[in-house]
């Protein structure tokens, strides 16, 4: 029923925060979003068709544990995996799309997810539509091992086809985005829009604050702080999401397309 | 004081009883060599024991072992008329990573690595061999001019990984890295990746996407330190062994797993051992491979550097 901000203290329904996409009305707090409702919030009402649903890898490493923990976030999430991609409509413009979902291992990537990234970038390039990928990420899937650190090279070659094919990548980072993800495709894109607040970094901050010793600076590796430091194009509160979108594809519209 | 690992420990003091002997039956004018050839055989017996069945910690310990042949060391051995070059033309330059152009058996190669120091003192100048921004876009720059004149690339992997730190935060890490994954998969020279130590996660692959990738035999590579690993998965850094096993971070592991093309072994008892043997063996597999690679229009070079990455890790339908 209630819901209350972490940033702010207040009180929020849940049925007003889906209507405010998730935002704190008071102070501008952005919740996460599963994939799901990144997708919901963002594309045309019913014009999603889901790639490679199914699409899963095993343990490549049989690592101890971890098909115990993949069974966990699929009973948790409903979904097979850490991203769900897939094509639709941005007010009218046909994209190939992709949202991340922290809730399932802090959406590290393993094979699958390099795998439907990769895929998705691929089709992009054969259908001649925009790629726009919704990121979260921990980073590289620790128990999937060397194989998951290898799904970075293989999506920053996928994301080099699309460019090499004159595509628009428009990746826009979400709390949190770090580690191997951030490493690899999160940064590849033509224009990179960000959400106010997210966390965007190589290193994750505790871990920084450990190695160093000292306490961080106040918005340390937040989105504003990003754009500050030149390393992404635009902060885009929720709200405005789907309307930049939607001009940044008006802009890139090809004659005759 | 020469660093001892402590399963060496047993040969190492064998070895010294050894040169005690030899030297107590100079000094003495002794014959004691039918001993010392009994003790020398037990050594080599031990040896060859000990390394035939390392552990992955054993073998994570060897990859950090302080004597072992680091990049500045391959490259004195290997390459002649080196000249090392500098900075990435934006920000400064990193000594954490080396590059430079020399030659390789009469060919000009541009070269770039991690770059670990001997002891504490280099090491800290070079900040362990982890990069910051500036030292991944050096190498980026490097590649970039090995591929206008032509000039194969090879790359040496050895690093705890990227560095961890407030600059590097805010001159972009993950873009760095990103940057060079995509440079690397698309360029159109070849590029050999030989991993002689630590490769330690992003920072590690930031040097390492290659057309081969080489790793000598005691080398580790992981997507995480096991140091690590056992401290966000059991909240307990102790059980650093029980996670290099589960890591599969040793180069036989991971060429089984078809993430590195070929293991280049070791002089027996390891390369810090003997650097020039260990050097000569990574030659060998240089030669050969840069010869294979060589002869390959650029369009294929690329192409089949793409498809080896793509075809890395299997997926199946949920049932």
């Amino acid at each position: 029923m209630w819901t209350k901000c972490p940033r702010c203290g207040e009180i929020l329904y849940n049925k007003d925060m889906v209507k405010n996409l998730k935002v704190c009305r008071k102070c501008g707090y952005h919740f996460r979003l599963t994939a799901k409702e990144r997708l919901s919030f963002t594309l045309d009402e019913g014009s999603f068709l889901e790639y490679d649903a199914r699409l899963v890898a095993d343990n490549p490493l049989g690592f101890p544990g971890y098909p115990e923990k993949l069974a966990e976030a699929r009973q948790t999430t409903g979904l097979s995996e850490a991203v769900i991609t897939g094509e639709g409509t941005i007010l009218g413009h046909r994209v190939v799309t992709g949202a991340m979902d922290p809730r399932f291992i802090m959406a590290s990537m393993g094979v699958a997810v390099g795998e439907k990234i990769t895929r998705a970038a691929e089709r992009a390039c054969e259908r001649r539509l925009p790629l726009i990928l919704f990121i979260a990420s921990g980073g590289a899937r620790m128990q999937e091992g060397m194989v998951a650190l290898m799904q970075m090279a293989k999506t920053a070659a996928a994301i080099k086809q699309l460019d090499a094919a004159g595509l628009l990548y428009l990746s826009v980072l979400t709390d949190p985005t770090t580690g191997g993800v951030s490493a690899s495709f999160a940064m590849l894109g033509d224009i990179i829009l960000a959400e106010p607040g997210a966390l965007i970094g190589f290193t994750g901050p505790r871990v920084i604050e450990q190695t160093i010793k000292q306490k961080l600076p106040e918005g340390f590796q937040k989105a504003e702080f990003l754009q500050q430091h030149g390393m992404i194009d635009l902060v885009v509160p929720r709200a405005k999401m789907r309307e930049t979108l939607g001009q940044l594809l008006m802009l890139h519209r090809r004659e005759g397309g | 004081m020469p660093t001892v690992l402590d399963f060496e420990r047993p040969l190492v003091e064998l070895e010294n009883k050894i040169a005690e002997l030899t030297s107590f039956s100079r000094e003495k004018n002794l014959d004691l060599s039918e001993e010392i050839e009994h003790l020398e055989k037990r050594a080599e017996e031990l040896k060859r024991s000990i390394f035939a069945s390392l552990t992955p910690w054993q073998k994570v310990q060897l990859a950090r072992h302080p004597d072992r042949p680091n990049t500045e060391d391959y490259v004195r051995m290997l390459f002649e008329d080196f000249i090392e070059l500098h900075g990435d033309r934006y920000y400064g330059d990193d000594p954490a990573v080396l590059g430079g152009i020399g030659r390789f058996v009469e060919m000009a190669v541009t070269v770039i690595g991690h770059r670990k120091g001997r002891d504490t003192k280099e090491n800290v100048s070079r900040n362990f061999g982890m990069a910051h921004p500036e030292g991944l876009r050096k190498a980026l720059r490097l590649i970039r001019q090995a591929e206008k004149f032509g000039r194969p690339v090879i790359s040496f992997i050895d690093t705890p990984g990227a560095h961890c730190g407030i600059g590097a935060e805010e001159r972009g890490q993950s873009q760095a890295i990103a940057q060079n994954l995509l440079g690397m998969s698309a360029l159109r020279v070849p590029i050999i990746v030989v991993v002689i130590g630590e490769g330690g996660s992003g920072g590690a692959l930031a040097l390492g996407v290659g057309d081969k990738i080489l790793m000598q035999e005691h080398a580790i590579f992981s997507v995480i330190s096991p140091e690590g690993c056992a401290s966000i998965l059991w909240k307990d850094a102790s059980r650093a062994q029980e996670a290099a096993e589960a890591l599969k971070l040793t180069a036989q592991d991971l060429a089984a797993l078809g993430i590195v093309d070929e293991v280049i072994p070791e002089p027996l008892g390891g390369a810090h051992r003997d650097p020039k043997g260990a050097a000569a063996l990574v030659r060998e597999k240089l030669i050969r491979h840069l010869e294979a690679l060589r002869g390959m229009p650029p369009e294929d070079l690329v192409r089949l550097r793409c498809a080896k990455f793509r075809n890395m890790g299997l997926v199946s339908e949920e049932g």
